[in-house]
């Protein structure tokens, strides 16, 4: 039998580096070139590539199939699963599923409500919550158990298990406590939301140091470059649950100021994006508990590399 | 209550098309209150079909009435006489009544109204769902408040990342509300219940609610004999 691939992502936060983790969205298509294409770009740059499944809720490739090919491209993917499209029959299966390809990664997640996605008719599963999703993978592969107690005969999924952590959405003097939960139902490590709002970040990290979780989970800071000073503005005024500070909205338009010429002014504006990200990167590092980040770069995996390279870090 | 609201009238006018002769019937209960189908409703109704049938060149002939409660046989039968000399029944109670006319009578019992859900009157003229019906309450233990009706993604570890600034849902097709796990955090703070949360909820055994397949209730003590 070959020996059992580990968890790349697992062992790279073990050597207490500062870890890094992309975002790699499947297309709206069966063509698998699109994530071969994505590994390429992402293979010297990233610890392990989250793959998002069904993204705010539009039907894209399975994150369970795009993460496999990654797999087999030699990369380490983070199964993200949500509760949405799944009840536990389901989600217990792709856990089973995913583990037999290869992944050891999971990042269990409730999932966006369909209304944003593009078939907002959709009936909505949610049998079980994130908290509830967390729970029932570790006991499948600590305890040999599926969620009914029924025996798991043969190979456990020994997944790592994450989960993730908005702390910029209310109640904020909960979202620790929340973030307790669900380290004590099995979460390994965390990825949060993307973070503009260091201070607010900061309170969120202490609070949670507070509470004994910076030595049982391992997180990582979410961070995403801005391309436009437009997208700016709309993240800032209606994505619930982003804070985006006005600091950052004014740097984006600045940049592109007396520029007449679109292209230059288009680039002038993704070079601040990168930059306040890089910036970020850095800040976030300072922090004491923040195991890494996680990089957003939503239909622009291309800046990846450059955020990578210009903030200092290092793949093992 | 049940709350409900009463079809488009073009989509009631296209179910009694092809009948001329037919009996509306309303209830007096929920769907009277929240005022979608009770004995006013029917007579709004009633004139209103009348009159689109007339211009049509296609009269129809209307009999109006309201039951008690359509969900109980022993309120219909008073009017079976009505109803056996009908092409149709338009029923203008919820679904319940729609169900227990359609076991009762062999002609079509047709629906005036959409169900809707289990409402309180949040305030004149607005009705709010705040129960699922899911046949395992928990309300002791989240402040009153029901994170299966109330959330929409019915989380029972919650609140998701989805939370706006000012404590609303993201989820708002049927208008803004606020959060339910920012209400149930905020009311168990008040009743100095917060541990209650800070517990994993495990998951839910959904087979006492409709997913366990259509429900019942017995109670043997209430049964008659035969």
């Amino acid at each position: 039998m070959a020996p059992a691939i580990e968890s790349n992502l697992k062992r790279a936060l073990k050597s207490k580096k500062f870890v890094v983790t992309a975002e790699c969205g499947p297309p709206k298509s069966a063509d698998r070139k699109v994530i071969e294409e994505k590994a390429r770009l992402f293979k010297d740059w990233v610890d392990a590539a989250n793959v998002t499944d069904n993204q705010t809720a539009v039907t894209r490739m399975s994150s369970l199939a795009a993460c496999g090919i990654l797999v087999s491209l030699g990369l380490d993917p983070v199964f993200q699963l949500t509760c949405r499209d799944r009840n536990r029959i389901a989600l217990q299966s792709d856990i089973l599923g995913a583990y037999a390809l290869g992944i050891r990664n999971v990042l269990c997640l409730t999932g966006d409500h369909q209304s944003f996605g593009n078939h907002p008719q959709a009936k909505g599963v949610f049998d079980l919550d994130s908290v509830h999703l967390i729970e029932t993978v570790r006991q499948m592969r600590d305890q040999g158990r599926f969620l009914s107690g029924d025996e798991l005969v043969g190979e456990r999924p020994a997944m790592f298990i994450g989960a993730v952590e908005n702390p910029f959405a209310p109640p904020y003097e909960f979202r620790a406590l929340r973030l307790k939960k669900k380290v004590e139902a099995g979460a390994e490590f965390i990825q949060t939301q993307i973070v503009y709002n260091i201070s607010r970040f900061q309170e969120f990290i202490a609070r949670a140091g507070d509470l004994g979780l910076l030595e049982r989970v391992y997180i990582l800071a979410g961070v995403s470059p801005i391309k436009t000073p437009g997208a700016a503005k709309y993240m800032r005024d209606n994505v619930p649950g982003l804070d985006v500070p006005n600091a950052i909205v004014s740097r984006m338009e600045a940049a592109g100021k007396g520029i007449e010429d679109k292209k230059a002014r288009a680039e002038a504006w993704r070079q601040e994006g990168i930059k306040i990200c890089v910036e970020l990167i850095q800040q976030l590092r300072e922090i004491k508990g923040v195991a890494g980040v996680h990089i957003m770069a939503i239909e622009w995996e291309e800046a990846v590399p450059e955020i990578v390279q210009k903030a200092g870090l290092k793949i093992q | 209550m049940i709350v409900a609201d009463q079809k488009p009238i073009e989509e009631i006018l296209q179910m009694v098309e092809p009948y001329r002769r037919v009996l509306f019937l309303g209830c007096q209960s929920c769907v009277a209150v929240c005022m979608a189908g009770g004995e006013k409703e029917v007579g709004l109704l009633a004139a209103a079909v009348r009159l689109a049938r007339k211009q049509q060149g296609r009269p129809i002939e209307i009999t109006e009435g309201a039951v008690k409660r359509q969900c109980d046989d022993e309120f219909n039968e008073p009017w079976r006489k009505t109803i056996e000399q009908q092409e149709a029944v338009l029923s203008l109670a919820c679904g319940v009544g729609v169900n227990k006319l359609s076991e009762r009578f062999d002609l079509p019992i047709l629906p005036a109204l959409n169900t809707k859900f289990f409402g309180e009157v949040e305030r004149q003229g607005i009705w709010t769902e705040v129960c699922a019906g899911c046949g395992n309450c928990i309300l002791h233990l989240t402040g009153g408040i029901c994170p299966i009706a109330r959330c929409a993604k019915n989380l029972l570890n919650g609140p998701c990342g989805g939370v706006r600034a000012d404590g609303t849902c993201e989820v708002s097709q049927n208008g803004p509300h606020p959060c339910a796990w920012v209400m149930i955090y905020e009311r168990l703070g008040r009743l100095n219940q917060r541990k209650n949360i800070e517990n994993l909820f495990a998951a839910k055994d959904w087979s006492s609610g409709r997913h366990g397949g259509p429900r019942r209730r017995i109670r043997e003590d209430m049964l008659l004999e035969g």
